[in-house]
């Protein structure tokens, strides 16, 4: 296929380098997107813990976790559904302070990122390490809102946004990659968003 | 691992006006790829330059022997895709597609289903009905249409039976029952039966108040599958 006769597109003369191939930009726009009923998570339930291949198996409160260096993103999010959202600003905590809490054993090569609710997704461990994930509860420094996954979520920026886990609860270490909610149904196991990374086999 | 296949090109056979935002494209694959009954597929235009759009849009025929797939798309104030295919698409066109995508927000025609759309939210859950009814398993899906006016209703031909329902928030047709008003528990209560999924379609706003109903008569959580449709356009 050539092209679409007459189709001109939004931005057809200066294209935005921010965007990668296939996304368009929402403007102040934030889509809530979930495949499952928005959970009512009080901060006083909510932990997050990290398990699997870990010298130290570690669960945070929401007050222990709220103690720890703090860390914010400002920049670009991207989902898969086409949309990106440039110059957002998120505060928490980064994935580095967590994980050097719990010391990730050598033969750790992947993490399961889960919910409160069941939510699941697969990241290689070096896509979340590095200062290129966090845990975050603020939003533009305001709590993060629950449609948006607060109480807290995780943040993967650099990945299509699903793999930024809503009402995080924690995250397990694997030495092999377990495709997780979207996964497996037919969603691509990293999600970079420039290399277009949406569907299983891309 | 269910992956999808690969683009390809589509060629529209037929346009049909559903309501005055709504119209159904009729695609003829040249790949057949059988979907199930909540699957959606990727529409991708291609600008001369190079500059691509693609949304995702959901199949509301059912899965059968045809080549075929049909989508409903709503036409969106500055939708750089829905009013591309609202305005200049006509029967003879090629788009490219692809798909089948989704392995959760699907039924597979043989467990009981409560399917709840609110506005083009249906779509999906069309392609459920239409299943159920093919496969003379009506019994197994109660459907609950929720639109604001009668003019808003997609496949009101169609739609009427046994098995559904339609519920209207501002403005019912003369001599309808229920006056007009939001969904309420009393529009689901009855819909309820023991080990049945529900099907919850529509946007965010209308999914979780569904959501709260369902709770409020409760039914469980993990029983619930939800398809928000985004702004996207």
């Amino acid at each position: 296929m050539k092209f679409n006769r007459d189709f001109k597109g939004r931005g057809g003369e200066a294209r935005d380098p921010r965007l990668p191939r296939g996304q368009y930009d929402i403007g102040s726009d934030w889509p809530v997107l979930s495949a499952e009923a928005t959970p009512n998570l009080a901060t006083s339930e909510w932990t997050f813990a990290i398990g699997g291949l870990v010298g130290n198996p570690v669960t945070w409160t929401w007050d222990e976790i709220q103690a720890l260096e703090p860390a914010s993103y400002e920049g670009d999010i991207h989902c898969v559904t086409t949309w990106s959202k440039f110059g957002v600003s998120f505060g928490g905590v980064s994935v580095d302070t967590l994980l050097a809490c719990a010391v990730p054993l050598p033969s750790a090569s992947h993490v399961v990122a889960y919910s409160h609710t069941g939510y699941t997704t697969n990241l290689p461990l070096g896509d979340i390490t590095d200062g290129k994930a966090w845990v975050v509860w603020e939003y533009e420094r305001r709590p993060l809102e629950v449609g948006h996954g607060g109480p807290a979520r995780l943040l993967v920026p650099h990945l299509y946004f699903w793999k930024s886990v809503k009402w995080v609860a924690g995250l397990r270490l694997l030495d092999h990659d377990e495709p997780g909610f979207w996964e497996v149904n037919g969603y691509h196991d990293r999600g970079d968003p420039w290399l277009e990374q949406r569907y299983q086999g891309d | 691992m269910p992956k999808p296949g690969r683009w390809q090109v589509a060629t529209v056979k037929q346009v049909t006006t559903e309501t005055k935002r709504a119209k159904t494209f009729r695609l003829a694959l040249s790949e057949a790829s059988r979907h199930l009954a909540g699957q959606h597929y990727v529409v991708r235009l291609t600008a001369e330059d190079g500059y691509t759009a693609s949304r995702s849009y959901s199949v509301a025929s059912p899965p059968d022997e045809s080549q075929d797939i049909e989508i409903t798309v709503e036409r969106l104030e500055d939708g750089e895709v829905s009013a591309y295919l609202h305005d200049v698409v006509v029967p003879g066109d090629e788009l490219e597609v692809r798909g089948p995508i989704g392995g959760w927000f699907v039924w597979h025609g043989d467990t009981p289903a409560l399917l709840i759309g609110g506005g083009s939210g249906i779509v999906p859950l069309m392609a459920m009905l239409r299943l159920a009814r093919r496969s003379g398993r009506s019994d197994l899906v109660r459907l609950v249409a929720s639109v604001r006016r009668p003019g808003d209703l997609y496949y009101a031909k169609e739609l009427p039976g046994p098995e559904t329902t339609v519920v209207y928030t501002r403005e019912a047709p003369p001599s309808w029952g229920r006056p007009p008003r939001r969904l309420g528990e009393e529009d689901l209560r009855h819909t309820l039966a023991p080990g049945v999924t529900a099907y919850v379609c529509g946007s965010s706003g209308f999914a979780d108040h569904v959501t709260g109903l369902l709770a409020l008569l409760e039914f469980p959580d993990e029983r619930i599958r939800v398809e928000r449709f985004g702004p996207t356009s």
